[in-house]
């Protein structure tokens, strides 16, 4: 077999990255699981294949551009003023932990340590919380397959740490806000959250860009959702034009648990979000809400697994893709039922719109039941805007070009008015609107 | 109140409208003056939805032959929103959700446009709140209703206020209100009734598409025409709901026929 070069690959490979696990490797310290994790990964990422138009899962998504372009591992000392912060800032969250390119910014961060709640850079965590955080951190999102699970991993030095213990929670959100500033960067995002039994975690996992430059965001988020725990992952993509954000994000969730998602991937050229989500105890449900607004030459793919592996499990998922001008949006939805997941309640609907003649998209449901006991359903639809919709809204004197850009918002406004905060909601209502406002009208 | 010099506001003439294909219009006439009301009653599937929204400019339905003036111009070259600036309103029967835009931006929107085509003055969010508040005073309107998407999850009675306050903020030449009070508890009926008493003028008319005379308790019209199979059978006063509801359809097209 030949094998083309790879240029995003070998220069992820090279350097630091090969040399860190040899050079610090201490099996017999105190964080020689941790050491063991990153030399496991950095092992799996030199021996995996990154995934081309040849494999099923990335038959749309053609990966090539990031391979023709070397990256250098991204380095501490972007630089983001206050100002900034103020603007991104969330006056609903008073627990914030900024990344500048993937390291850990302490000045403009505002950690959270009360009794049972611990919001901090998992750098310090993973010595201080060596036993919670050791059982979870690369299990939940194992690396074995994934190519770029395992070259985030081998990066992995720092990310957030959210945990909530026993019936604990949190008052307002925890925004986690990743901030990329450097061209050439790759940056490995890392997030752990853990919500022991009972407790209740709202964490925003927000990506945005100064500048237009080309880089590229890896970024791995496991959740644990134990008995009767409630988490909801806001996870927004906003980053610069020409960057590339690969994402994967795993969540386990234990009997009765509740796991919610709100995915909003505005920005970046090319893009990936992975979310796989294992209903593992029973009654345990979700609930995932996604919107892909994107235009001129851009790609998003979602690709989401939903694995029922319990009986009386839950789930629900809506996504919604809105693309214009030369835009491609990808969709394909997995919903597993194994013979065990008996009583079974789960509904998928993919809803596209294409708000251009050169615009496209792929939307797969895939739904396999090998349970008998179970209440399924699931539909695609690529369509125009509805025409009951557009009569209303005439009849009321509003122009045709003016229903139809206003439908077209609300399209995409619906899945943001999910979330619930306020300002968020608010800012996102504007970035809904710039994206789909057409040229011919007012 | 039937006045004889008044201006007419709509007439239609010997109307006929097809939708996919199929005649539901067989030759309607109406003639609507200023300061009237109207009731239209009829059996299910005669045709009285598609006669408003033949009129609202539906896309689905095309008209096949016949005339109707709104204010001694010919509508039928009008685009829906056009009809809409020249003073129709339809209340629809079944009032659709438009879930992510919010009934107050929805409201606004509308206004304001209907105000731009009137060469009035548009009204900015804070003045436009103070406003539709005041009108939905008038149908004891809950103001929640204001930040909920547009008729998302409202119950039937809602919806069908909520079409009234639009009626209210539009002020239109006619209003067309298909069944608006099919699904009004009675304390509903008697608001929203009230509502439409309130808004009714020398000036304007009004087309109360109903299957129970009790709406005609509250609100009083001056004609009651039964159409049935795509046309007007028979015309008379506020009686012949009384009539109707006692007696059913059928003796009207007996009556006809013979
Ligand atoms: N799109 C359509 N395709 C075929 N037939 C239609 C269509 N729309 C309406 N019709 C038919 O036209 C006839 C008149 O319908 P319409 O809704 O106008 O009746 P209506 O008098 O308003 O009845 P109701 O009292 O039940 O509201 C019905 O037989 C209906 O089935
Ligand atoms: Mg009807």
């Amino acid at each position: 077999m030949t094998t083309v070069p790879n240029a995003y690959l070998s220069s992820v490979l090279s350097g630091e990255a090969a040399a860190w696990p040899l050079g610090r490797f201490n099996a017999a310290g105190p964080l020689g699981w941790f050491h063991q994790l990153r030399a496991d990964a950095f092992e799996r990422a030199s021996a995996l294949t990154v995934p081309t138009v040849r494999d099923e899962d990335w038959r749309f998504t053609d990966l090539s551009p990031l391979y023709r372009l070397a990256f250098r591992p991204s380095r501490a000392g972007g630089m983001v003023s206050g100002a900034t912060i103020a603007s991104l800032s969330l006056p609903e969250t008073t627990t914030r932990l900024v990344f500048v390119d993937g390291q850990f910014n302490a000045a403009l961060s505002t950690p959270a340590l009360t009794g049972n709640v611990i919001v901090a850079p998992l750098a310090g965590a993973v010595s201080d919380y060596a036993a919670i955080i050791r059982a979870r951190l690369g299990q939940i999102a194992p690396i074995e397959r994934d190519a770029f699970r395992a070259i985030n991993t081998t990066y992995l030095n720092d990310g957030a740490f959210v945990f909530a213990g026993r019936n604990a929670s949190h008052p307002s959100p925890i925004h986690v806000l990743n901030i990329a500033t450097q061209a050439e960067a790759a940056i490995h995002n890392r997030m752990l959250v853990i919500a022991e039994a009972g407790a209740k975690l709202t964490v925003i996992e927000d990506y945005v860009a100064l500048g237009d430059r080309v880089y590229c965001v890896n970024a791995v988020t496991e959740v644990d959702v134990a008995d009767n725990a409630k988490v909801r992952l806001i996870k927004l993509q906003r980053e610069g034009s020409q960057a590339f954000h690969l994402s994967a994000s795993a969540a386990r969730v234990q009997q009765a648990g509740q796991y919610r998602s709100n995915t909003i991937s505005l920005g970046a050229r090319i893009s990936r979000e992975t979310i796989g989500i294992e209903l593992a105890g029973p009654g345990a449900g979700c609930e995932l809400d996604g919107l892909t607004l994107i235009n001129g030459r851009q790609l998003a793919d979602t690709h989401s697994f939903i694995d029922h592996r319990a009986p009386h499990c839950t789930s629900r998922q809506l996504h919604k893709c809105v693309a214009g001008d030369t835009a491609h949006a990808v969709f394909n939805g997995r919903i597993l039922v194994r013979q065990d997941a008996q009583q079974t309640n789960s509904a998928q609907e993919s809803r596209n719109l294409l708000l251009s003649p050169r615009a496209h998209v792929d939307t797969k449901p895939q739904l396999e039941i090998l349970a008998d006991d179970v209440k399924c359903s699931h539909g695609a639809t690529v369509g125009q805007l509805d025409e009951e919709e557009m009569f209303y809204l005439r009849s009321r004197g509003l122009p045709e070009s003016q229903a139809r850009n206003l439908l077209t918002y609300a399209f995409a406004a619906a899945i943001v008015d999910r979330i619930g905060i306020p300002t968020l909601v608010d800012r996102l209502h504007q970035a809904v609107m710039e994206q789909t406002r057409t040229k011919d009208s007012l | 109140m039937i006045r004889a010099g008044a201006p007419v506001l709509l007439e239609v003439r010997d109307l006929r409208a097809k939708v996919s294909g199929i005649e539901i219009l067989k030759g309607m006439n109406l003639t609507i003056r200023a300061g009237e009301i109207h009731a239209i009653m009829g059996p299910n599937g005669s045709g009285k939805s598609t006669f408003a929204k033949v009129l609202s400019g539906h896309p689905d339905y095309t008209v096949t032959a016949g005339t109707t003036l709104l204010d001694g111009k010919s509508i039928f070259e009008l685009p829906p929103e056009e009809r809409a600036r020249a003073g129709l309103f339809l209340g629809f029967q079944y009032p659709v959700e438009i879930p992510g835009v919010a009934n107050a931006q929805f409201l606004r929107l509308t206004y304001n446009t209907i105000q731009g085509a009137h060469g009035k003055d548009e009204l900015d969010p804070l003045e436009f709140d103070d406003f539709v508040r005041e009108k939905m005073k008038l149908l004891e309107m809950d103001p929640a209703f204001l930040d909920r998407s547009v008729n998302e999850g409202f119950s039937g009675g809602e919806k069908k206020r909520n079409e009234i306050l639009q009626m209210a903020l539009l002020e239109p030449k006619l209003a067309f209100l298909d069944e608006t009070d099919s699904g009004l508890d009675i304390d509903a009926l008697r608001i929203v009734a009230g509502g439409v008493n309130t808004l009714a003028n020398a000036n304007n008319a009004v087309v109360l598409v109903t299957h129970y005379q009790r709406l005609l308790n509250y609100i009083i019209p001056d004609y009651v025409h039964v159409m049935e199979g795509g046309r007007i059978l028979k015309t008379g006063g506020k009686d012949l709901a009384l009539e109707l509801e006692s007696r059913g359809y059928d003796w009207v097209a007996a009556a006809v026929a013979s």
